[in-house]
């Protein structure tokens, strides 16, 4: 396809989406004052806000353009993405969110050291979560740069990369939270705007998503009338599949290209590979479910509301608003499977990746229609990387300001001087994120995401859910559990990435060579042992376990040292609010944001 | 501010009451968890062992991507709508046993 020419309509409706996002940043700059504000935007948004904005940092680059592409190029496996974050969410709200919010703690760092009595441990939390942050942020940064570089042809990566950093950046330094909210609540509606009217246009033009599936022919099934009957739009049922494409009967079946990956790769039999496909799915949930529950920018937000009942309210929208998001990014992903093939030749950003983007152009690339739905989409993959960034970039800052300024530099400060120290962290921290997002081109946006989820799963997940329900927890068995866990996850996954990066760099040697791939020892052995490249690749079925055993290990170990008032701060954890148990126990909270 | 040490006569800071407290909470917790679990996990086995019933066409769907593209969406809102007018006519029945537990003992 030939994007020479840059579309009008495109660049404008992206451009407005920048602009109304500064402007909406520098309208709320003025009326956040106080810390508070700053921090969980003066615990006073209303429902319908909060809602919006939360499920507006939820929906990232991964869910507004990695699930369309994801579906295309792997079918009904990669169905378990968007079904997973919405059911991690629910996970959060039955298990974690409750509790939290009682406890009165505004960040992670301040729960780990409230109940454990342990400045030490409150040191380790912080490091986790920037480390977890900035490995989150990194693919939000890549999906800015290669959505710009689509929208200017010919631009740099690099420069779309700056631009979302910078603008984010400016807002949260200006407002802090309370900027935020406003900005991503309008962003969710940008996106759930942009993602849906283009598939109902599409729809109309190329027939329902039912339709569209039943094109998709498992081996011997017979031929739906569907496709019998011919649109009058368009030639066939659909255009035909290039070589590289999967073919139908693994595209639409469970256990497809992304479950089965490793067997395949081992010459397993396709009977020999569905234990193992079911296996790595069962895995594939556990660390999407999991790891939702553990991401830090999630959390936060439940302290934005004024009390618990009004939390509860949001939650339910929350669900209610991302599940309805959730539906249309699949449809994306097959309509561009069987009307946009060509992208199958291509990998990445280049190839189904974009597909969210450049589908609209099949209502004729230089019709009105087909720019003004492009241009829709450019703009909801704007406001993707532009709310989940703010997100992180306030929970870090956060991080930085109330925990390491606020709790260990300086515990006496000042509201105003944290307030300073607020934007000043949040230059320093959009700064460095925005320096490794201008490295990270290679990699792929999914691939990270699934990186960040499962480090997220063997650490944060299980520290929250012991802490909140087993009073027998020592300081020494949840550090233990979550740098077990969290260790092991990142080992696995980054063996795994060194692994095929090897792997991908000796294969284009050969091809530029001329000669014939010999593969490298971790290739050969994956080969071997498929079940170990499953756990490896998708180490949560066993590193969640594990993290969770090592807290129970370890705690009965060192049972001394179980808190003294762990009773009292189980209370706390549990009983209704309205009791008024809070104060009894955390009173150095009346600083920023308490 | 220097606070007083809990009451241990306060029916608040009772073992009984906290071991009640945190039973129904997880009762209700896991008992929610369970069921969206059971669809979660069950599917995957579902699409293992009666793969034809799961490759069976509804409307163009196959029943397997009918039960996780679209429908899983509003069973999750059930589970949700439940969880938080279940946990909160909890809590408020909690505030209510204090108060009684609390006007017993004094």
């Amino acid at each position: 396809m030939d994007f020479s020419q840059i579309n009008p309509w495109i660049l404008a409706l992206s451009g407005i989406t920048v602009v109304v996002t500064i402007w909406m940043g520098f309208r709320s700059a003025k009326t956040s004052k106080s810390a508070s504000d700053f921090f969980v935007a003066g615990r006073s948004v209303s429902v319908g806000w909060n809602a919006s904005a939360i499920s507006g940092e939820y929906l990232s680059a991964a869910s507004f353009m990695g699930i369309a592409g994801m579906v295309m190029s792997m079918g009904y496996d990669a169905l378990w993405y968007p079904v997973c974050y919405a059911c991690g969410y629910l996970f959060l709200l039955l298990f974690i969110a409750g509790p939290l919010r009682r406890f009165g703690a505004y960040t992670i760092p301040d729960f780990a050291e409230g109940r454990f009595d342990s400045p030490l441990f409150r040191r380790i939390a912080v490091c986790f979560v920037l480390f977890i942050g900035f490995f989150y942020t990194m693919p939000q940064m890549k999906g800015a740069g290669t959505t710009l570089s689509y929208i200017l042809p010919g631009l740099p990566y690099w420069v779309g990369v700056v631009v979302v950093g910078a603008v984010i950046t400016l807002n949260v330094a200006m407002g802090g939270m309370k900027g935020i909210t406003l900005v991503q609540a309008v962003q969710y509606w940008i996106k759930m705007f942009a993602i849906s009217v283009p598939i109902f246009v599409l729809l109309a033009v190329y027939g329902g998503y039912g339709k569209n599936l039943s094109l998709n022919q498992a081996s011997g099934e017979p031929a739906p009338a569907a496709q019998v009957m011919v649109m009058e739009s368009i030639d066939h049922g659909r255009r035909a599949l290039p070589e590289k494409a999967p073919k139908d009967e693994a595209w639409i079946a469970p256990f497809g290209p992304l479950t089965s990956k490793a067997a395949k790769a081992a010459g397993l039999s396709p009977q020999e590979s569905r234990p193992l496909s079911l296996l790595y799915t069962y895995s594939l949930i556990i660390a999407l479910v999991c790891g939702t529950a553990g991401l830090p920018h999630i959390l936060v937000r439940f302290y934005t509301n004024p009390d618990g009942a009004a939390a509860k309210k949001t939650t339910m929208w929350v669900m209610i608003l991302i599940g309805v998001f959730y539906v249309f990014p699949p449809v994306f992903g097959l309509l561009g499977r069987n009307f946009m093939p060509e992208l199958y030749n291509a990998t990445g950003s280049k190839g189904p990746d974009k597909v969210v983007l450049e589908l609209p152009t099949l209502l004729g690339k230089n019709s009105v229609l087909g720019s003004v739905l492009s241009g829709i989409t450019c703009a909801g993959a704007f406001a993707a990387f532009m709310s989940t960034f703010s997100g992180l970039l306030v929970s870090m800052t956060g991080a930085v300001a109330h925990d390491i300024y606020g709790r260990m530099l300086k515990p006496g400060a000042t509201p105003k001087e944290r307030m300073r120290m607020f934007k000043i962290a949040a230059v320093v921290v959009g700064g460095l994120a925005t320096l490794l997002g201008t490295q990270v081109e290679l990699l792929e946006i999914n691939f990270m995401v699934g990186q960040a989820f499962a480090i997220a799963a063997a650490s944060y997940f299980p520290l929250l859910f012991m802490s909140a329900w087993w009073r027998g927890m020592t300081m020494a068995g949840a550090a233990t559990g979550m740098l077990g866990g969290g260790i092991l996850a990142l080992a696995c996954v980054t063996l795994t990435s060194v692994g095929d990066v090897i792997a991908k760099t000796g294969q284009a040697a050969a091809l530029k060579a001329g000669t014939v791939w010999a593969p490298d020892a971790i290739t050969l052995f994956w080969k071997g042992h498929p079940l170990l490249r499953i756990l490896s690749e998708q180490p949560a079925i066993w590193t969640v376990p594990t993290a969770i055993l090592l807290m129970i290990i370890v705690s009965k170990a060192t049972r001394e040292k179980i808190p003294a008032d762990a009773r009292m701060k189980m209370l706390v954890l549990h009983a209704p609010e309205s009791l008024g148990l809070k104060q009894e126990y955390i009173q150095e909270q009346q600083g920023a944001g308490h | 501010m220097s606070q007083p040490p809990p009451d241990e006569n306060n029916f608040i800071h009772s073992e009984e009451f906290l071991r009640g407290l945190m039973k129904r909470q997880l009762r209700l917790s896991v008992s929610c968890a369970s069921a969206f679990l059971l669809l979660l996990f069950g599917l995957p086995l579902l699409n293992y062992f009666a793969p034809e019933l799961m490759a069976r066409r509804i409307g163009g769907f196959t029943l397997s991507w009918l039960v996780l593209g679209v429908l899983f969406f509003p069973y999750v809102w059930i589970i949700a709508r439940l969880f938080i007018t279940r946990s909160m006519a909890l809590e408020a029945a909690e505030v209510r046993l204090a108060a009684e537990g609390n006007k017993k003992l004094s």
